[in-house]
Parts: C-alpha cells; sequence; structure tokens
C-alpha cells in the first residue's frame, strides 16, 4: 500500500517514537506531582515546549498544549466570545470545520458572524472586504495553508491589515508547519494553531500560540494546567513526541521545497495529459498537494479502484470523507458542482519516492481509461 | 515500580497518575508506527484499521462498565469529559432550571465547570461532606429544588478514597428528574461499575489512572434514556457530533487495553492491594497522634490518607523524600495552600498541612510498604523531638486554649 494521505495524518518518525517510548513505559509521573517523578516529567514539558517554540519563531511561554487542532481552534474562539462579548468573528469560507463550525455556533449566542468568500483562485483578499465590515470585524481567522488545495493564503499581508484595522487575528496553521516557514514573531498576529500528527508526530496533541496581549478565556476548567488556559494532566509522552516532530520540521521543509515539488510537478504533468482538471494550479501551493479532478469520471469510482490498487488518497478532507458532500472549499471558489463532486486529493510526504509517483501514474492512465470507456458504453 | 534506580523514590502516589502497563505499551506502538491512519479517511485501508482499533477499544472500555459501546464519548481527559458533561448537560436542559448541585470535595475540574456555569447565570450549591467524607442523604434531599438542573457527585475521591453511595444518589436524582452525572476518574478497576444497573447519566472516565496513557479519557452518555449534551468543542463531528477532533487512536487503543486487563484482573489485583493497605494502616497507625482522613471502611484499597499531628507539612514531605506521595492532589500540589478536600472534612489547617496521601497500586510491593513505615517512623519521631509543640502536648497542656502572643 502507498500512502498519498498525508494531509490526514502522517506517519510517526522513527526518531519520534525513539523520544516517546520511555515516557510511555518507565517514566511515568503527573508533571503537576511534588515528587522527583513529577519534577522529571515537568521538565521534559518545558525541554518540548521550547523546541515548540523555535519551530514558529514564537517564545515559550506563547505555547499552549491541547489535545488537538480541532481544540486549539475552539479554545481560541470560544475564549475571545467569553472574554470579549461584543466581538463580531470573520472567517475565510475555505476554513476547516474546526474554525467554521464553532464560530457558526456563536451566532446563535447573539454573535455577529461573516464567513468571508474567496476568489476564485482559492485565495483571500483584504482588499474585498468593505469599508462596513472592516469597521465592524474585531475578530478574523484565515488559515495559513488550505487542507483541501493546498492553497498558500498571503498570510502576512492579511496580519499587517488586520493589526491596522485593531482586528484580532488567528491562523489555523496545522497544514503549513514542516512544509513552509512558520514565523509567528514576524507575523506579528494573535494566536496561531499547530498540531503534531501532520508533522510526523503522534496524534492527540497540538498546540495554540498565543500573543500575550489577549486575554483568553479558558476552555476547559480544572486543575490550573497551561497557566491556566488549559486544564487537565498534561499528555506527556505525546507533547514529548510533538517536540521532537517539530525539532524535525525544518529538514522537512526542504524536502518538501525540492523533492516532493519535483515529484508533484511530473504527477501533474501526467494529470493535466490525461484530461484532469488541477485546481488553483496556478496559486501559490503547498508543494505536496494536488487536488485534481475528471470531468468525465466519476470521482469515488476511481477512488475505490486507486484503493483495490494500493494507493491511499482521498476526496477532500479526512473528517468529512465519510459524507458525500462536495467540497465547501472548492464551491466556495465557484467551481461547478459536478466538478466538485468528483475531487480527489494526493497529499505527498517527505518519505514518497519517484518510484511510487511513477507506479501511481500508470496505475492512474490504466484506471482512467477503463472508468472512461466504461462511461461511453453506459453513453 | 519498574526500573527503579537509584535517585528515584518508591512511587506511592498512584491516585496522581499510573505507570503504563507494559502490556498497553506494547499495544499501543503499532498503532503509531505501521497503523497510523486517520479514524476518519474512509477512502482507504489505513483509515479503516484505525477505526476497528479505536471500535474495538471502545467496546472494552464499555464492557468494563457495563454499558453500550455507542454510550461511549473519547475525550482528551477526565478534566475534558467533566466540562463536557457538565456544561453540556445544564446547557441542554437549562430550560428545567438553573441550579446545580456538587460536593465540595469534587476534583477541581467539576468544582471549576460549576463556577463557570455559575459566571454565566447559573446557581449552584457545594455541599459538605460528613466528617467522614460521605455525603448525607437526608441533607442532599433537602438541598434539591424544583429548578435544579444537574447533580454532579464523584464516585471514588481522589485525596482520601471514599466511595459514595451513587446508587442512592442516582434514584433520588430520577426521582426529581435531574440529571446525574459522575466523575469515575479514580474508581476505574477499583470498584465494580455496572452502568446497566447504576442509575447515573453521565460518566467521566480517565486512562492514565488505571494503567493507560495520559491524554486520552471518555464519557459515558446513557442512551436509554436518551440523554443529550451540547458540544463544547466543534469541528468535523467526530463522536456522533458530541466531541470534534481528530482521534488519537494509539492512545484510544491504551485505553481500551487498560480497561480490558482492569476487567479481567481486578478482583484479584483489589485482594492483593487491600492486604498491603491493612499492612500499611496498622504500621502507620501505630504512630501516636495521628487521624486517618476518610471514611476507613467505604473506600478504596488503593488509598489511605493520614494526618500526622505536632509535624510540619513542609518538613514531613521534605523528611520523606525516599518516597513518591501527595500531600493534597496533584494538580493543586503545587501550591501550599492546605488541601481543600481535608477542610470540607472539618479538619484543622494544621492537621490539613502536615496530611499525606499514600496511594498504592498494581506494582506496590510488600517492602515497598515495609519501607514506607520505617521511613514515618523514623523521621516522625525526628521531628516531634524538634517541635516545641509536641513537648507542650506531651506535658499536658492544651493547645487549643493556649493564647500565642502577636509577632
Amino acid at each position: 500500500m502507498i500512502y498519498f494521505d498525508n494531509n490526514a495524518t502522517t506517519a510517526l518518525h522513527p526518531d519520534v517514537l525513539k523520544a516517546m517510548l520511555p515516557f510511555l513505559t518507565s517514566q511515568q509521573g503527573n508533571p503537576a506531582s511534588n515528587h522527583t517523578f513529577g519534577r522529571k516529567a515537568h521538565t521534559a514539558i518545558e525541554e518540548a515546549r521550547e523546541k515548540v517554540a523555535v519551530s514558529v519563531n514564537a517564545h515559550a511561554s506563547q505555547v499552549i498544549f491541547t489535545s488537538s487542532g480541532t481544540e486549539s481552534n475552539n479554545t481560541i474562539i470560544n475564549g475571545i466570545a467569553k472574554a470579549y462579548p461584543d466581538s463580531h468573528f470573520g472567517f475565510s469560507a475555505i476554513e476547516h470545520p474546526c474554525v467554521s463550525e464553532p464560530i457558526k455556533s456563536l451566532a446563535s449566542q447573539g454573535f455577529k458572524v461573516s464567513e468571508i468568500p474567496v476568489d476564485s483562485n482559492g485565495i483571500f483578499n483584504v482588499s474585498d472586504i468593505s469599508d462596513k465590515m472592516k469597521q465592524s470585524l474585531t475578530f478574523l481567522s484565515v488559515m495559513m495553508a488550505n487542507n483541501e488545495t493546498g492553497v498558500i493564503q498571503n498570510i502576512q499581508e492579511i496580519a499587517d491589515w488586520a493589526r491596522e484595522n485593531k482586528i484580532q487575528f488567528h491562523t489555523d496553521a496545522v497544514q503549513a508547519l514542516g512544509k513552509i516557514k512558520v514565523d509567528f514573531e514576524a507575523l506579528d498576529i494573535d494566536a496561531m494553531t499547530i498540531s503534531s500528527h501532520k508533522i510526523y508526530g503522534p496524534q492527540g496533541i497540538a498546540a495554540l500560540i498565543l500573543n500575550k496581549k489577549i486575554d483568553l478565556f479558558p476552555y476547559m476548567q480544572g486543575g490550573g494546567q497551561e497557566k491556566g488556559l488549559r486544564s487537565g494532566t498534561e499528555n506527556i509522552a505525546a507533547i514529548i513526541g510533538f517536540g521532537k516532530a517539530c525539532e524535525r520540521s525544518n529538514q522537512n521543509r526542504v524536502v518538501f521545497k525540492e523533492n516532493i515539488n519535483f515529484l508533484r510537478s511530473t504527477l501533474e504533468k501526467s494529470l493535466v495529459n490525461l484530461g484532469a482538471v488541477i485546481f488553483c494550479e496556478k496559486s501559490h501551493r503547498l508543494s505536496n498537494t494536488t487536488f485534481f479532478s475528471f470531468k468525465n469520471v466519476d470521482g469515488s469510482t476511481l477512488l475505490t479502484a486507486l484503493d483495490r490498487k494500493g494507493f491511499a488518497i482521498a476526496s477532500g478532507s479526512a473528517c468529512s470523507s465519510n459524507s458525500t458532500e462536495p467540497s465547501h472549499v472548492l464551491l466556495s471558489m465557484g467551481i461547478d458542482l459536478d466538478l466538485a463532486q468528483g475531487a480527489l486529493r494526493v497529499s505527498l510526504g517527505v518519505e514518497s519516492t519517484k518510484n511510487e509517483i511513477n507506479d501511481f501514474i500508470d496505475t492512474l492512465k490504466d484506471e482512467v481509461n477503463r472508468l472512461k470507456q466504461l462511461t461511453a458504453v453506459a453513453a | 515500580m519498574k526500573n527503579k534506580s537509584y535517585d528515584m523514590p518508591i512511587y506511592m502516589d498512584y491516585s496522581a497518575t499510573t505507570p503504563v502497563d507494559p502490556r498497553v505499551a506494547e499495544k499501543m506502538i503499532p498503532y503509531i508506527t505501521e497503523d497510523f491512519g486517520n479514524p476518519a479517511s474512509r477512502s482507504h485501508p489505513y483509515g479503516w484499521t484505525a477505526e476497528k482499533a479505536v471500535e474495538d477499544a471502545r467496546k472494552e472500555v464499555a464492557l468494563l462498565v457495563n454499558a453500550d459501546p455507542r454510550e461511549i464519548i473519547w475525550t482528551s481527559g477526565a478534566t475534558e469529559s467533566n466540562n463536557l458533561a457538565i456544561k453540556g448537560a445544564s446547557n441542554f436542559y437549562s430550560k428545567k432550571g438553573k441550579h446545580i448541585i456538587t460536593l465540595a470535595t469534587e476534583h477541581k475540574a467539576v468544582i471549576d465547570a460549576v463556577r463557570e456555569c455559575e459566571r454565566i447565570g447559573y446557581e449552584a450549591t457545594y455541599m459538605e461532606p460528613e466528617p467522614n467524607g460521605l455525603l448525607d442523604i437526608e441533607k442532599f434531599k433537602s438541598t434539591i429544588r424544583p429548578d435544579t438542573v444537574l447533580v454532579s457527585v464523584m464516585l471514588v475521591n481522589n485525596e482520601i478514597g471514599v466511595i459514595q453511595d451513587i446508587t442512592t444518589i442516582g434514584n433520588i436524582c430520577r426521582k426529581n428528574n435531574i440529571i446525574f452525572h459522575v466523575d469515575a476518574a479514580q474508581a476505574t478497576g477499583k470498584v465494580k461499575i455496572d452502568l446497566a444497573l447504576l442509575p447515573v447519566d453521565l460518566m467521566s472516565f480517565s486512562a492514565h489512572k488505571t494503567y493507560g496513557p495520559k491524554g486520552v479519557g471518555a464519557l459515558y452518555v446513557r442512551r436509554k434514556p436518551r440523554i443529550r449534551i451540547e458540544p463544547q468543542m466543534h469541528g468535523g463531528g467526530h463522536e456522533r457530533g458530541m466531541r470534534s477532533g481528530t482521534l488519537a487512536t494509539h492512545q484510544i487503543v491504551g485505553m481500551g487495553e487498560a480497561f480490558k486487563i482492569a476487567r479481567e484482573e481486578m478482583d484479584e489485583e483489589n485482594n492483593r492491594i487491600k492486604n498491603l493497605q491493612a499492612k500499611l494502616l496498622k504500621g502507620l497507625t501505630e504512630i501516636d497522634e495521628t487521624y486517618v482522613n476518610g471514611d476507613i471502611d467505604k473506600r478504596v484499597p488503593h488509598n489511605l490518607n493520614i494526618s500526622f499531628n505536632y509535624v510540619e507539612g513542609e518538613s514531613l514531605i521534605m523528611a520523606i523524600k525516599g518516597i513518591a506521595v501527595s500531600s493534597g492532589s496533584a494538580c493543586t500540589s503545587a501550591s501550599l495552600e492546605p488541601s481543600y478536600v481535608l477542610r470540607a472534612l472539618g479538619r484543622s489547617d494544621e492537621l490539613a498541612h502536615s496530611s499525606i496521601r499514600f496511594s498504592i497500586g498494581r506494582f506496590t510491593t510488600e517492602s515497598d510498604v515495609e519501607f514506607t513505615i520505617a521511613l514515618l517512623k523514623e523521621k516522625i519521631d525526628k521531628l516531634r523531638d524538634l517541635s516545641p509543640l509536641w513537648e507542650m502536648f506531651q506535658d499536658g497542656v492544651d493547645l487549643e486554649k493556649v493564647e500565642w502572643a502577636e509577632h
């Protein structure tokens, strides 16, 4: 089986596993306990926090560990809503549901909520925001790189615009970390979400990077861990793994920029030759992601056929791929319903090889041609 | 504990966290290496394998507490389960009323979640338990109001190990149409839990108190009669919409295996630990002026909480570095405040300050217990030799009546 679904989750890197193992087996202690076991656990967590901070150029004190990207996003959104009851929340139309859903749920509590469209290339433009909206908005969330199309937003420009207009700004950088440069200090924003299992770390751990000028209300109450912002016994083995994965993320970036970018170009040339439409082809994108569709081939049939031949790819984002709804990202870009319905995503990983890509292209050719013939016969 | 090294003390703090059972760790590792898929990926075997592992683990958790697997919702730990249950249910049923009853001796995660409800307009009653740590049922009945929407009472207390009468409390809640939440983080593998019989609507579980990994827990949400909660985390709609977020497969697998072991070995293990507890109790109460906190019979065998009178709390902790124990609950032991749980039992600040929680478990040995008794005897003798209060007490001075000069 060849795994081309790295935007859904990644395989743990052996170095990460090695770092985690002692904390899964012998070295146990509750980091809050005031004895040798507890203190060792506490020290290990602080070292991991430093590594996470360094990987995004933030200060360790700005790193709050959570259980997932979803929790980080819910924490910032609900925390802002509780601390600033007059908030007006804006979010781009292509946000992951773990940003858009918590914001939409605030509408029923009486908050002002605005979904802001992107252009046909999947790009969020601050120049498209009306003056009226600009004056009313108090919080804006725009993801750094999209999980489906891979489109990278001009996040520095959006951040600067938000700061000038005194709008609190959050970016979901879950898909960006480890693939492109993420610099919290240079961005000079209020909050950012990153996650471990998209960068060859374990599932069940993520972080919210928070600028201290934000007065956040905690999402969960309890023992007061993470400076009171996230109660609950720390998931120590996973935190250690996340730290190690972050430490490795810089070297991954080089691999993505060179090798993986090349592999993707090879793949996309073949796709175009086969008649596929590649979404956001001309936009600045993550070098590992290809989101495409064939006009005359049913997407879900092709997905199943490829799976049978040993290739794991996806139809849109993992957490909504059990539904047959077309990608909300594509619809918001104005893509035809038919084309959107058949969209498939290949997301490569640092370990992806030229041979794998060539095998995939060969299989894809066979399957696409076979399905096209079937369709022609049926018609 | 295994892998004892020279500089590590003997671990007597199983209520703070337990070591991961090696069998659990072994079961987890394949799911962080080859079977690493996202359980929500529906288009390839990586996802299916992960999903199957998650569902198998869900069955194991359900089996330990005799529930339907569909009643188990994964969370990141008992803190999240408690927050989700308390805020989620009180919000959903707020039409019934906005009064919540809980105990003053609950874990911080319950107390503070209820406080958060107060902040948004609910009223709360924090009931004081009896001096033995147990809830008085008659007092509880008289606390109930027509607008009481939720009651939250923990099954086993984390500091003093007492077991509340959940059946009686639950039946009263049923009669009054009140949602009943139980924090069972300290109870799994220690007491039998049968949710087919218990009148409980919501129950919180934790993996790392039962030899599973940290960072994973579960919330039981009853289906018959169906209990509804308002989700606190929104996103991809995982866990039937009640709790979004990518599931951490290996951790969930770890929790499943830990709960399976608990189910299979609980009876035998508890007998062994009961003997250790009896030995520890006998040894420590040979020391003069010691007080056991919490009812000694309605209590799990894993816990002993003892106040040593006429010893200064901090010096005591410093003197017994050879064992890892806790002087309050772990989450708050970084502060030097006396335990709010012991104060709620009516213990004086002095006694609360000089209390130690000994919590034992799967890897505690006879010799660990013997070492602990000998260490406590030696150090308390030494500390009392230095204590003017101890001298006065032995001379028969009633310390309550002494008028201390102001500094």
